[in-house]
């Protein structure tokens, strides 16, 4: 399936085209970086500041390696790790010569290779591989290393002296792991099995009309979206006249139709019976979708072309660095052009879903206290509709479980909290990974049901 | 929890009383219905959830928990390919389609050809036969089919050996297209892991499970039974009653959760990979 001409093509679009949003993920998730593709685009490795323009109308998962000062692609080697599988013989027993690193000493005198060698090779035009394999062949220790500590130093001296840029394309669950690593809080600490779990457990599919309380910048409102690609509706509400931010939703790529999907309301207006008196606001919310990024007062930069997520503590890049210097006037304009998620829900949508009611709720608030306002939205609902409602508290979901259960407004009420372990899975050397997500968040799940008076 | 298809003349028994089905019919779904016992039941409308906890098991099934992770990390959406083996009691089937749903399509095999047959008729019932299709065929044994090479977004695999289909699934997959193996036993998970070193790269096991909580509204009883100081008994607020001694203060919420004490140890190994861009 070829993406369509103007390249804004959603769900399936593999390739990317100039002005869509990227994830380049450095050195295999060392960092993480957001950014939007443009000619002028820039990202800054090291201290070297690279072109992004290599990148355009290329497909996503593709490898670029760092070389000089310009990416370019990279093949991937087929058999990255055939050096380990050597380690084992047919008897099952680790090589005979069997090292080990008793001798080992950590005096930093190994290296015989200085800084300047290094750099004098640089500017003979020696690329990153060369340099890898001089480090190696000047190291007094490594012939002593065992096969798979070589492996470990070898990868090592790669992501100093040839990063690799990996080109991701943003989807909900590569978004939301990047934000979970590096920026948890701006999504409420909302790992991304719990979001899987919220948009099973709610059923979210198409032709569905689906009310969302995000409070998570609008993770969960795309994450809605996409799967309802571009049918139905997901009615991002809120309290107040205020809508909630919802930078995340721009990341996503959405082609129009989805776009249009995601609508805004606040919920005043689909509590109240009569005709919504909101008209006169409509104008300030179209605005407030274009200009969601310059209102925003977030730290992941309100006007900024690149977000930078950076997770290895030796780069030290904020936020709104230099590198969006060159892009900030840029994404302003292409916002309101490109992104109209958000409009104001209109008035005959609002009326159809007070008379049939939304398919399902998601609420993502983890901040607030919940029991108010489930028992406010949850009559909008159509009967045995499902819910699911993400906290990161147990206390106030539990309380909502219980007044739910005393007042009769749903069944199969549960309260869970997901667990989720990843593997390191490579020859003699399975077991879990040494790094764990402790904590992921609690989810409420129900379906409401018709009380007595139905 | 049961599924049941609602027809005319039909009834439902159960402990709670006999229900007829006649009187159920224009009734909205989640309402109460009631026996001639006077006992109640519930009638909710299916969802893939609902159903994964009902259906038949003719063979091991994969819960929610999995279930809704590999629909994210595979990256379904609607309009995808996706591609199935085995198709086992169409547990995960079933949420494959919701995803996919509604221009996208969901291709199971399976080499067991009552279970296919039996899946197909779930199919059929639950409304999803324009979504999937159900073959019988040895994926292990000769591959997926060459009519979708190169044009899978994701394929899904359940097998013994999964290793012996991994080849064929680089076949059919898109570039960067996404594959996800399920295995209970760890060596399975490693011999996949090393073949998928081929042509796929991302490969990442994951292992995921639920904790559920009980919820109860706590009633602490001060063992002494007066104002005096609690003996270990746990907090509560109290309220001064006019003769000077306290009484537990029923209007603040006293609602305790702690997690339940059973819970699932391990279904499966979840591994993940995305096929190499050339």
């Amino acid at each position: 399936m070829s993406s369509s001409a103007n390249g804004n093509n959603s769900n399936n679009g593999r390739v990317t085209w100039e002005g869509c949003s990227v994830l380049l993920d450095i050195n295999d998730g060392d960092r993480l970086v957001f950014a939007r593709l443009s000619p002028a685009a820039k990202l800054k490795i090291g201290n070297k500041n690279c072109s992004l323009q290599p990148l355009i109308g290329t497909p996503f998962g593709s490898l670029f390696e760092l070389d000089g000062t310009s990416l370019s692609p990279l093949i991937p080697s087929p058999q990255a790790d055939a050096t380990n599988n050597e380690e084992i013989k047919e008897d099952g027993q680790p090589n005979a010569e069997s090292r080990d690193n008793r001798e080992l000493v950590d005096n930093n005198t190994a290296q015989t290779l200085t800084g300047e060698d290094i750099e004098a090779m640089r500017r003979q035009g020696a690329g990153g591989n060369e340099i890898i394999e001089a480090l190696i062949a000047n190291s007094a220790t490594y012939d002593k290393k065992t096969a798979f500590s070589q492996e470990k130093y070898r990868r090592k001296k790669q992501k100093k002296y040839a990063p690799k840029v990996l080109l991701r394309r943003p989807v909900a669950r590569s978004i939301c792991e990047a934000y979970f690593k590096k920026y948890p809080s701006k999504i409420g600490f909302l790992r991304v099995d719990t979001l899987s779990l919220l948009l099973s457990m709610a059923n979210v599919s198409a032709n569905s009309d689906i009310l969302v309380v995000d409070m998570i910048s609008g993770l969960l409102t795309g994450a809605v979206a996409e799967r309802l690609g571009g049918t139905g509706f997901v009615c991002n509400s809120y309290l107040g006249q205020s809508p909630y931010s919802m930078d995340i939703v721009r990341i996503f790529n959405f082609s129009d139709e989805i776009c249009k999907r995601i609508v805004r309301c606040p919920i005043a207006d689909l509590l109240s019976s009569k005709e919504s008196p909101e008209q006169t606001l409509q104008v300030a919310d179209v605005n407030d979708a274009c200009n969601v990024e310059s209102q925003s007062n977030d730290p992941m930069g309100a006007t900024a072309n690149t977000d930078e997520i950076s997770h290895s503590p030796g780069n030290g890049i904020s936020d709104l660095g230099t590198e969006n210097a060159e892009n900030e006037n840029i994404p302003v304009i292409r916002a309101c052009k490109a992104t109209k998620a958000g409009e104001k829900a209109p008035q005959e949508t609002i009326d159809s879903w007070k008379e049939n009611g939304f398919s399902s709720l998601l609420i993502a608030a983890p901040e607030m206290d919940i029991w108010p306002l489930v028992r406010d939205v949850l009559p909008l609902l159509s009967n045995s509709a499902p819910f699911a409602i993400y906290h990161q508290y147990l206390q106030p979901l539990a309380t909502c479980m219980h007044n739910l259960q005393l007042a009769k407004m749903a069944i199969g009420l549960q309260i869970s909290e997901p667990w989720l372990r990843e593997y390191q899975v490579l020859p003699s050397r399975t077991h879990p990974s040494m790094q764990m997500s402790a904590f992921g968040g609690y989810i409420l799940t129900g379906t409401k049901i018709c009380s007595s008076s139905c | 929890m049961k599924a049941v298809t609602v027809s005319e003349g039909s009834v439902l028994q159960n402990r709670f009383g006999v229900f007829k089905h006649l009187e159920w019919i224009g009734k909205p779904f989640g309402s109460k219905v009631f026996s001639n016992k006077g006992g109640f039941v519930y009638l909710l409308a299916p969802t893939p959830e609902l159903w994964t906890l009902v259906l038949s098991h003719r063979t091991q099934i994969l819960y929610i928990a999995d279930i809704s992770f590999v629909i994210m990390y595979l990256e379904v959406v609607p309009g995808c390919l996706v591609l199935e083996s085995g198709t086992g009691s169409g547990s995960l089937t079933t949420s494959l389609a919701r995803a996919v749903a509604p221009m996208g399509r969901v291709h199971t095999f399976d080499f067991h050809e009552q279970r296919a047959g039996s899946a197909r008729d779930d199919f059929e019932r639950t409304g999803l036969s324009s979504l999937i299709s159900v073959r019988v065929r040895d994926i292990q044994g000769e591959g997926f089919p060459n009519e979708f090479a190169g044009l899978a977004d994701a394929v899904f695999l359940d097998l013994p050996q999964p290793w012996l289909a991994i080849p064929s699934a680089a076949k059919m997959l898109k570039q960067d297209g996404t594959l996800c193996s399920f295995s209970p036993c760890v060596e399975q998970v490693q011999r996949s892991c090393e073949t998928l070193q081929n042509c796929f790269t991302d490969i990442r096991t994951f292992e995921v499970l639920l904790r559920t909580y009980e919820v109860k509204e706590g009633k602490m009883e001060n063992l002494n039974g007066d104002n005096n100081d609690s003996n270990g008994s746990l907090p509560c607020k109290r309220r001064q009653r006019s003769d000077g001694s306290y009484a537990p203060d029923t209007s603040v919420s006293s609602v305790m959760a702690r997690p339940s004490g059973e819970a699932r140890g391990h279904t499966g190994y979840l591994t993940f990979a995305r096929l190499k861009c050339l």
